[in-house]
């Protein structure tokens, strides 16, 4: 079945997915966004990770998956709560207005 | 022979009185550094008396001091008659000025710092005589330019007297330079720096290499005993204490150049080149030397002309090949200066500190044990039978004679002038009215005794040690015909020097102020030492600090090598500086920059064909 579908194709979609968080980090002001784009990332970095497992006949790539998914998930905890405590204090979501390494 | 005790224990003393010196008190200063001189003394005597009839040395092996390829240096001492004469007079003589020294530093400050560096000549000077290759007189040659150094700049708070020690080591560093170039010749032609080695081998090298080796090695000597070119240091050494005065600049270092080129004479007898030089640059120190000894008022730079012109006896007979009466007068004038010395220091202690002769005078009564002694001195330096001075310049001149008469005429010229110029100080400063305000007292006993015994060294040191005869068989023989006329005419010309000194300055008074006045022009060049110190400080005084304050310290110490170094820290912060501005604290401009560099190594990557 996955014969059919050649491995450029998730490459490519894993690239696209990566651009597209890229993008979303660099151009978005909302942490929240920023914070989805992250995950985008990690995940597209997963579908190279199992394109590439799968292609070399290889379980090294499933093992850095599930590691890069517990890091998101921790990672999906703390951030939240940041967000979460960020927003209390501060009142804004604006990821420009809660810069203080400026000056 | 246990030979190494003769150095070891002045360098113990200087060990002793150097490190506790500080916390001891003067009797044991004195116990320490005269008792380790004496000593060592008496040592060189046993030595002697074990050496049955000295016609053979003896050499002792300590160790081997460098190995390197083909060099090969041995810690080796060397004693032989040559050897033998030069240790009497070093510990002898350098006995009696340590004994007199308890007397005339006993008011100064800075005493056991005196004796540990007296003490520390003293091991150097031993070293210089007993060491049996170049490089161990080198060592011991070295060292004494250093306690000469140390001791003339020994009242270090003055500035005149620091400028002196400066002097005396600059000065000499010219003259090292020159015996460090031979000492390389000697070993690239020898392979060897012992004496032995190379004495064996020089008859068998070429007449310019060897010729070369002797004029490099008088370069060395000169700077070492004053001769010209490089005689300046020396008037000014007399900055330092009156003992240093006698014991360095007068009896034993300045006579190491002398010794050094004795010692070397296999060499200069196949390189008569060499020595011609050195005779006309004997001569001539000898002449100019007295010349300007006749005009000075300060006691102690009469007797350092003095002193220099005596060190151009010494080079006239080693340049004439009469290395034994060369040695001769080093033996006797070790006497009669060293008491010219001690007792002009004697005078000096006695007017508490003064030491111009127009303010002195008339002390022959205040100061007797002082004027009697130095009278002996007088005597023998005056060339006037039978003082030891007489035997010695006589045997000088007479080779002189042999070699080139044209040398023998100025040295009996220049003997005369001696007679006159020590003769006029004699007569400034005990005769006539006493021209001073200090109260003239006699010096302690301690300080006189050495003056009488060396005194009567000065009378009969020239009779009963026939040096020549001793080192017969040390030196080539030299073929001195007897000659009356000669004798007397150095005889007459030492004595007419005194009766014109006498006539000048006793019977009629005021005649030296005349006929100063009368040639004024010759008499300002004399007293001005030919302007010698004025012309080396516009030649090469002023040059050389111009050039190294322009060119070495603000060219390339501040311009170049500060310009490194302030430019590579200066580069650095400019490049910081432009770096710096990617530091924004801006979060998305990092990860941007993040972005921009992956794409860049994916680029990259991509051009050089993937990672392989």
């Amino acid at each position: 079945m996955l014969q059919a579908v050649p491995i450029s194709w998730f490459l490519t979609l894993s690239a696209v997915l990566f651009s597209l968080g890229v993008a979303g980090f660099l151009f978005r002001r909302n942490i929240i966004t920023v914070f989805m784009s992250i995950e985008l990332m990690l995940n597209a970095v997963n579908l190279s990770f199992v394109t590439f497992s799968y292609h070399h006949k290889e379980v090294a790539g499933h093992l850095f998956t599930f590691f890069v998914m517990v890091v998101a998930a921790a990672e999906a905890a703390v951030g939240l709560a940041i967000i979460l405590t960020v927003f209390k204090n501060r009142a804004t979501l604006n990821i420009d207005d809660v810069s203080s390494m400026k000056n | 022979m246990q030979l190494w005790l003769i150095p070891l224990l002045p360098l113990l003393g200087f060990l002793i009185n150097g490190i506790f010196g500080r916390r001891f008190s003067k009797g044991l200063i004195n116990t320490v550094a005269i008792g380790s001189v004496v000593f060592s003394f008496a040592w060189v005597l046993k030595t002697i008396a074990g050496m049955g009839d000295l016609n053979s040395s003896v050499t002792e092996h300590y160790f081997t001091w460098i190995q390197s390829g083909a060099l090969n240096i041995g810690c080796d001492f060397f004693v032989d008659r040559l050897t033998i004469v030069m240790l009497l007079v070093v510990t002898g003589v350098g006995s009696l000025i340590h004994i007199y020294a308890i007397g005339y530093m006993a008011h100064e400050g800075g005493y056991y710092r005196f004796f540990a560096y007296l003490n520390l000549f003293m091991f150097f000077m031993l070293m210089l005589v007993l060491g049996a290759n170049y490089l161990l007189l080198f060592v011991g040659w070295e060292g004494v330019g250093l306690c000469s150094y140390l001791l003339i700049g020994f009242y270090f708070d003055k500035q005149f007297a620091t400028n002196a020690g400066n002097k005396a080591f600059i000065v000499n560093r010219i003259g090292d330079f020159g015996f460090a170039l031979a000492m390389f010749l000697i070993f690239r032609n020898f392979q060897s720096l012992d004496f032995a080695t190379v004495f064996h081998q020089a008859p068998g090298a070429t007449e310019q290499t060897l010729t070369l080796i002797g004029l490099l090695l008088m370069v060395g000597a000169c700077g070492k005993s004053a001769q010209i070119p490089l005689y300046v240091w020396l008037p000014d050494a007399m900055a330092g204490p009156t003992p240093v005065s006698a014991l360095i600049h007068a009896a034993t270092m300045v006579t190491a150049g002398v010794y050094m080129t004795a010692r070397s004479w296999v060499i200069y007898t196949h390189a008569p080149g060499a020595m011609d030089v050195i005779a006309i640059i004997g001569v001539a120190t000898a002449f100019f030397a007295a010349t300007i000894g006749l005009a000075q008022n300060d006691i102690k730079k009469v007797f350092a002309y003095s002193t220099v012109s005596q060190l151009g006896y010494m080079f006239i007979g080693v340049g004439s090949g009469a290395f034994g009466a060369a040695i001769w007068h080093l033996v006797t004038h070790a006497f009669f200066k060293a008491l010219l010395f001690l007792g002009a220091g004697s005078v000096i202690h006695a007017l508490s500190g003064e030491q111009d002769l127009r303010n002195m005078g008339g002390l022959r009564t205040k100061i007797k044990f002082t004027c009697f002694s130095m009278i002996f001195a007088w005597w023998a330096i005056s060339g006037i039978p039978p003082a030891a001075g007489f035997y010695s310049k006589d045997a000088i001149l007479a080779a002189a004679y042999a070699h080139s008469p044209a040398i023998y005429w100025i040295g009996v010229f220049t003997a005369g002038l001696t007679a006159f110029y020590v003769s006029r100080a004699m007569f400034l400063t005990f005769f006539g009215e006493y021209r001073g305000h200090e109260h003239p007292h006699e010096s302690p006993p301690v300080m006189w005794v050495p003056l009488v015994i060396l005194g009567v060294l000065s009378l009969v040191g020239g009779a009963v040690f026939n040096v020549p005869e001793f080192l017969k068989y040390v030196f080539p023989a030299v073929v001195e015909p007897e000659n009356h006329a000669l004798v007397m005419i150095s005889i007459a010309a030492g004595a007419i020097g005194i009766l014109l000194a006498a006539w000048m300055y006793v019977w009629q008074p005021g005649m030296a102020d005349k006929l100063a006045a009368a040639f004024s022009a010759p008499y300002k060049l004399i007293y001005s030492k030919y302007f010698v110190d004025e012309v080396y400080d516009a030649t090469v005084v002023k040059p050389v600090v111009g050039g190294s304050r322009l060119l070495l310290w603000k060219g390339i110490d501040a311009g170049l090598i500060d310009g490194i170094v302030n430019g590579v820290g200066g580069r650095a912060r400019d490049i910081g500086s432009a770096f710096r501005l990617l530091q924004s604290g801006n979060i998305r401009s990092y990860a941007a920059w993040v972005l921009f560099g992956g794409v860049a190594v994916i680029v990259v990557m991509g051009i050089a064909g993937g990672l392989r």
